[in-house]
């Protein structure tokens, strides 16, 4: 016999998880008090939005499923944003929520929420538990669902007596789910009609999007660029999927992409995306993107097939086994010669800049850190202009090493985040690059940080300002920088220093190296203060409704 | 166009509203929904009635499939169909105009099922232009009440919308 607190607990055991992260509460107290003596590593956050973001962060950092636990009611709605954080990007997470017993079930009790209810848009799936002897079958089910096909959010709300209750029933061998058949492999005819497409096209670009990253098909992708010749945009999610560094990569597309990348997408005559979904800030003024291409598309989901933009050959299945699939079918292509020019031209005549001045700018802040980590460190960011900067300026080198908020867009998801990448690979560097306001969502996940000691560094653009409201209102509202001077901000020395760790302020480009290179020596985490140029605009840019052809270069323009 | 869809779900908790919210979330039209248990136990038939052009009942189709409970979604649109739905009709019915209401019910073989002093309850069972049919010539005499189940449709012959245990 075991109680459903038990059964939860051994359930994650079995499918290998060692790390939770959570808060109590009234109706989650049986399940912390099996937690009690259970090696499962809990890490207490100091606010619920706190432990989905790090069981966010621990999820895209390892690729294994992340765990949050919340109690009902407050604690539930709590987790809500990270929730749809988490389904926007199609990142695994099992959220276990406590709920009131089930015969208070419907009737407005203390601590009440229909969190099945208020999350069914934005799980993958989820149960409400309401006998002890199905929990064993959900556990297993949930994490089979949150962490195949396309991976996503799944809740199990848990109310009180179902925790306490005890059941004989075991973990079942096998899985009915005769709905949920996630299709991995493409279909062969799609795939060979692809290779012929591509064979014959004259100026091809690949777009690869998050979904290379998580289907591990980082490798596969190389394969294909270097036996074809392809050059490669990515999308935001994408980064990292090729190397930054590699010359067919021509870096982000999008609205504040590169301009080649922009301009390839415009005038290629194929575009392969895979694992990409056509999000509006990729696509920018959807009847003008890609207007002269032929359109492949791998994805998991069918659904996202047709979605957005037309797609001319649509393959359904996992990215690395279509891939792979595809490299067997294609000969070795010579480089189109003048397509490649053309390429490197804008590549050469359109570099990613800023002034070279000694101004302290917040794009030479995150190229030090780049440079200063080797380019190895994995880079959480903030939202805003910190977040772009940090697309642009740090060249990741492996998929799973920009963790960002990209379909939902959220403020104070990096630092919480940064905080379960260190928990799941602590033997790696975490950076947080962060902004003055989004930083504050959060803050108060220094404790955690400090309690747990997991060394994170943040390394905040300071510049006094909800920067990237303020450069729309700059750009489009005529410079009237409506509520978005962040005035009253603490001193973020200070703030570190008072939750019992280090604090560094940076005011100037020389002491940009020395700070980095204390904050990575010190054992712990670390603020990074950085007082940068107050109304420094990101650029490139797509204005609101244009097409990715219209991108604006910028000041120097 | 009008398309009609046969879905087989799981019988659980909360299938029902996962498929009307991911319907009004996503601002597709739906005609009518109706839904009930098959021959099969644990397994829910809904026959949906949606109004989308072919592009938007791609993406309709390809949303349910994602939801985890729906096992099979067949589009029955083009089959030929035996069509029906269930309507119960309260007419204003005062003595002068009772004998023409219950000629009209001979006509399209509906029943009277209740009489009031001033009303008549008429039950009709039939497809789509039946059920025009009648209420078209009822609509003068004054409808008080209309309730209705909802298309059900089943295709005709051999051919089956069946959910087939794999293994
Ligand atoms: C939770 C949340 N609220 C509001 C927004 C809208 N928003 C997007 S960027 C931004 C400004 C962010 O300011 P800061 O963190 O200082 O970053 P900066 O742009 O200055 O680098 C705001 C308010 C958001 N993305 N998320
Ligand atoms: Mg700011």
């Amino acid at each position: 016999m075991r109680t459903g607190a038990q059964i939860v607990l051994e359930a994650l055991k079995r499918v290998g998880v060692d790390t939770v992260f959570g808060y109590p509460g009234g109706a989650v107290l049986p399940l912390y008090d099996a937690l009690y003596d259970c090696e499962i590593r809990h890490i207490l956050t100091r606010h619920e939005q706190g432990a989905v973001h790090a069981a966010d962060g621990y999820a895209r950092a390892t690729g294994k499923v992340g765990v949050c636990i919340a109690t009902s009611g407050p604690g539930a709605t709590n987790l809500v944003t990270g929730i749809a954080n988490a389904y926007m990007d199609s990142v695994p997470l099992l959220a276990i929520t406590g709920q009131v017993a089930t015969n208070l079930l419907g009737t407005d009790a203390f601590q009440e929420a229909d969190i099945t209810g208020i999350t069914l848009p934005i799980t993958k799936h989820s149960y409400l538990v309401k006998k002890v002897e199905d929990l064993p079958r959900i556990m297993l089910e949930a994490f089979h669902i949150a962490s195949t096909g396309r991976p996503g959010p799944v809740l199990i709300d848990l109310p009180k007596d179902v925790q306490v209750n005890s059941t004989e029933a075991d973990f079942p061998e096998k899985l009915h789910l005769p709905g949920y058949k996630p299709n991995y492999h493409g279909h062969p005819r799609q795939i060979q009609l692809a290779a012929e497409a591509l064979a014959e096209a004259q100026k091809p670009v690949i777009m690869a999007g998050g979904g290379v990253a998580i289907s591990g098909a980082q490798q596969e992708l190389l394969e294909l660029v270097e036996l074809i010749k392809v050059p490669v945009v990515t999308t935001l999610m994408g980064l990292g999927v090729l190397p930054g560094d590699h010359s067919l990569n021509l870096g982000m597309v999008g609205m504040h992409g590169t301009v080649a990348a922009n301009y390839a997408v415009s005038e290629c005559d194929l575009l392969l995306a895979v694992g990409a979904r056509f999000d509006d800030r990729v696509t920018g003024d959807i009847t003008h993107f890609a207007p002269k291409a032929k359109i492949i598309h791998i994805d998991i989901d069918p659904a996202e097939i047709g979605k957005n933009v037309r797609v001319d050959i649509p393959i359904v299945g996992d990215a690395k086994s279509v891939l792979r699939a595809l490299i067997n079918k294609l000969e070795p292509l010579q480089d189109k010669k003048e397509w490649k020019e053309q390429v490197k031209d804008w590549q050469e005549k359109y570099p990613l800049n800023y002034k070279q001045d000694d101004k302290l700018r917040p794009q030479f802040v995150v190229e030090e850190i780049c440079r200063l980590t080797q380019g190895e460190a994995i880079i959480t960011t903030e939202v805003g202009q910190n977040q772009m900067w940090a697309a642009q300026y740090f060249r990741c080198l492996r998929p799973r090493q920009l963790i960002t908020s990209g379909g939902l867009g959220t403020m104070g998801y990096g630092f919480p985040a940064a905080i379960g990448a260190q928990a799941g690979c602590p033997d790696q560097v975490v950076f947080d690059i962060a902004g003055d306001g989004s930083i504050q969502m959060n803050i108060q996940e220094l404790a955690t940080a400090v309690n747990y000691r997991l060394p994170v560094k943040i390394a905040i653009l300071n510049n006094g300002y909800l920067g990237m409201v303020r450069q729309w209102q700059e750009l489009f509202f005529n410079r009237r920088y409506s509520s978005t001077t962040l005035q009253g901000n603490p001193d973020f020395v200070k703030l570190a220093e008072a939750y019992g760790t280090k604090g560094i302020r940076v005011k100037s480009k020389e002491e940009v190296e020395p700070a980095i290179k204390e904050a990575l020596d010190f054992d712990g985490p670390v603020i990074l203060d950085f007082l940068v140029e107050p109304e420094e605009n990101v650029f490139p840019m797509v204005p609101a409704g244009a097409g990715l052809h219209q991108v604006i270069r910028g000041e120097e323009e | 166009m009008k398309h009609i869809l046969a879905v087989l779900v799981e019988n659980q908790p909360g299938v029902l509203t996962r498929i009307s919210a991911l319907f009004s979330r996503r601002g597709y039209n739906i005609i009518s929904i109706a839904a009930g248990e098959t021959e099969k136990a644990g397994i829910t038939r809904i026959t949906l009635v949606v109004d989308e052009d072919s592009e938007t009942l791609e993406q309709v189709i390809k949303q349910l499939h994602k939801l985890v409970n729906v096992i099979k979604i067949s589009d029955i649109t083009n089959d030929p169909l035996i069509e029906r739905e269930l309507c119960l009709i309260k007419v204003y019915a005062p003595p002068s105009v009772k004998s023409e209401i219950i000629q009209i019910v001979d006509i399209f073989r509906a029943k009277i099922v209740d009489a009031g002093t001033e009303t008549l309850v008429i039950e009709v069972t039939g497809d789509q232009d039946k059920l025009e049919g009648i209420l078209q010539l009822l609509t003068p005499y004054g409808i008080k009440e209309l309730v209705r189940t909802g298309q059900i449709a089943l295709v005709r012959g051999n051919k089956t919308v069946q959910y087939v245990e794999e293994e």
